[in-house]
């Protein structure tokens, strides 16, 4: 009997392409919105993942995220490298100078200033040039995003000239950066250099960089770290969640997904639910004549369930495709970097498909199961 | 393949003080109001008699549709009222093929998949189902028309497919509601014969509901009914039946 419900399914071809498309557009929808939210909230801790040298950050208890820094003392970088367990600790900056171009073009830009010495947070995947360059006088490093914004449709040169505070500054490397939050461009420069390129504080450390001495684990010299001198350590996976809860908890970004994400479910569901049951009432008179044949109930239940199955699998497989697709055809577009369909979210769209066709078959088989066999000798 | 004839002296169905009602308290109606009637194996038995007297309520109690209300209703030698749910789904797909008034064959299934649809239930392998489904419609003039769907079908080939769906496992019993009242005279009357010659022989009955005088021709008995009683009993029709063996056993 599988043979006739598949059957049954796809000879009423206008319902069977509206139960498709129904369920590949909720798909659709659901999965791309949820990869859309899950890069926003990624890209807030976009700059925490693009420092690979260091896996430990140190900061002001007050701190809730990264982007608003309560500043550390300078002497918080020393009394972090006495805590025993630390292999080293170097100071980190962040701040938000105006770049400009010498045609008046001008952005506000992330600038990280990393340590003078060992250059540790500097930025690994570069296009052009290379870390060390940060040495030569007056250096920066800028982001792809950055050099096409001040230099548009321009090749990748080094030696370009910007001002960031009535200072010139000279791009010495470009890189690729992870998207951040604000879609900013990302500057690179030595530390001592970066705090010029602000406006002057009593206090400017964002950050103090750590590593591990080797075996211990970073949580352990984090709870070191805040046992010795009262400031916050966290390892850059527990701090870039931080970050992500402040957003979620702060910001409407995920009621404003939510919204759409339910509306794409409830959508899928209403329509997916009202197209099968229409297929079923004008199918009625066939249900009947099975049940009087001697079809059982658990039979034509299970037939509607394949048939319920068969159009959530197929839609389904159509939408994510739909969302993949976009996703591969957009990850070259600079500002749509990072967005990336996590398999957690195509997995957990699938399961609300099931249930959305599970649902939307219950009215239907609920029709079927109560209608007499008697039904058919009515005429 | 081999038929097993054999005599048999009782009958299919034996129905004594029938009752039906439908609805409760002061909406109740009763349809059947004491229903006695026999219907024996090998012949066309018709139920005839005016609209709303009660046929269709009948042939449903007796097909296993519906439950009596009161009264004794025994279908090949089973007490229905003692059958459960289930029982009675399995004891109608064994033993019962049904026409219906208008052909209930499912659009999407060609004929020789929709004749099949009682072996399928059965669970009978497709191929095998859809290959006995074939023979049969063959026997009854569709042989080329095996691959067509309902709608590319006339309404008369369209019965013969239900008429196949209806005898393709090998029933004891066949039932048919109206079966020719969507139906031409010609084509009725082709259907009829084909009923009689085909689906009529010593081990089976066939019980048809009409109100169509023109098929009084084709039966061996005709039950009349009024106001949910049988009236009359009225002897053989006019044609002496030919069986003709079809059918998977």
């Amino acid at each position: 009997m599988n043979f006739v419900a598949v059957q049954m399914l796809i000879g009423d071809r206008a319902k069977y392409l509206g139960l498709i498309f129904a369920v590949a557009f909720s798909t659709f929808l659901m999965s791309h919105q949820s990869t859309i939210f899950a890069g926003i909230m990624d890209r807030t801790t976009s700059q925490i993942k693009d420092i690979k040298d260091a896996s430990i950050w140190v900061m002001d208890p007050k701190t809730q995220y990264f982007d608003e820094v309560k500043a550390l003392t300078d002497d918080d970088v020393y009394r972090v490298r006495g805590v025993p367990g630390v292999e080293w600790a170097v100071p980190l900056f962040k701040g938000l100078p105006r770049a400009k171009a010498f045609d008046g073009n001008f952005r506000v830009v992330i600038m990280m200033g990393v340590d003078d010495a060992t250059l540790v947070g500097a930025p690994r995947d570069l296009v052009l040039g290379s870390p060390e360059d940060l040495r030569k006088p007056d250096a920066v490093l800028v982001d792809r995003v950055g050099y096409e914004f001040f230099f548009p449709k321009q090749p990748y040169v080094l030696g370009r000239t910007l001002e960031l505070n009535d200072h010139r500054v000279t791009i010495q490397g470009i890189f690729n950066s992870s998207a951040p939050f604000q879609n900013l461009p990302v500057f690179y420069a030595r530390y001592s250099q970066a705090l010029t390129y602000v406006g002057r504080e009593r206090n400017l450390l964002s950050f103090v960089l750590v590593k591990a001495q080797r075996g211990l684990s970073d949580s352990e010299v984090c709870r070191r770290i805040g046992a010795a001198t009262g400031l916050d350590a966290a390892t850059s996976q527990e701090f870039g969640w931080q970050t992500i809860r402040y957003y979620v908890a702060h910001t409407g970004i995920p009621v404003n997904f939510g919204i759409t994400i339910a509306i794409a479910l409830m959508v899928g569901t209403i329509v997916a639910g009202q197209t099968f049951y229409i297929f079923t009432l004008e199918n009625l008179k066939q249900f009947g004549a099975l049940k009087a044949i001697g079809v059982t109930n658990w039979r034509i239940t299970g037939m509607i369930l394949l048939q319920a199955l068969m159009v959530g699998a197929i839609g389904y497989s159509i939408g994510i495709a739909m969302t993949a697709a976009f996703f591969e055809i957009t990850k070259g577009n600079l500002d749509l970097r990072g967005f990336v369909l996590f398999w957690q979210i195509a997995a957990g769209t699938g399961a609300v498909v099931l249930f959305i066709v599970m649902a939307a078959s219950l009215m239907s088989i609920r029709r079927v199961l109560v209608l007499e066999p008697a039904v058919v000798f009515r005429g | 393949m081999t038929h097993n004839v054999q005599t048999i002296t009782h009958p299919a169905v034996v129905c004594r003080r029938v009752t039906k009602d439908f609805g409760a308290g002061e909406n109740q109606v009763r349809v059947l109001r004491g229903v006695d009637l026999d219907v024996p194996f090998g012949g066309m038995t018709l139920l005839v008699g005016p609209s709303g007297c009660g046929k269709t309520t009948l042939l449903s109690v007796v097909a296993g549709l519906l439950n009596a209300s009161g009264g004794e209703v025994t279908v090949l030698g089973e007490d229905s009222r003692r059958m459960s749910g289930g029982e009675a789904v399995r004891f109608r797909r064994r033993n019962i093929g049904f026409v219906f008034q208008q052909y209930n064959l499912l659009p999407a299934l060609t004929a020789a998949e929709n004749a099949a649809v009682p072996l399928l239930a059965a669970g009978v392998p497709k191929k095998k189902a859809v290959a006995a489904a074939s023979d049969l419609l063959s026997q009854l003039g569709l042989g080329e028309r095996l691959h067509a769907l309902p709608s590319q079908l006339s309404g008369g080939q369209q019965q013969r497919v239900a008429l196949a769906r209806a005898l393709v496992h090998g029933p004891r019993l066949v039932v048919c509601d109206e079966p020719t009242s969507a139906l031409d005279h010609e084509t009725g009357n082709a259907v009829m014969e084909l009923l009689t010659n085909i689906a009529v022989r010593p081990d089976r009955a066939v019980v048809v509901v009409t109100h169509d005088s023109r098929v009084f021709q084709f039966a061996d008995r005709i039950a009349h009914m009024d106001d949910g009683r049988i009236v009359e009993t009225s002897g053989a029709g006019s044609r002496p039946f030919e069986p003709v063996f079809a059918g998977v056993n």
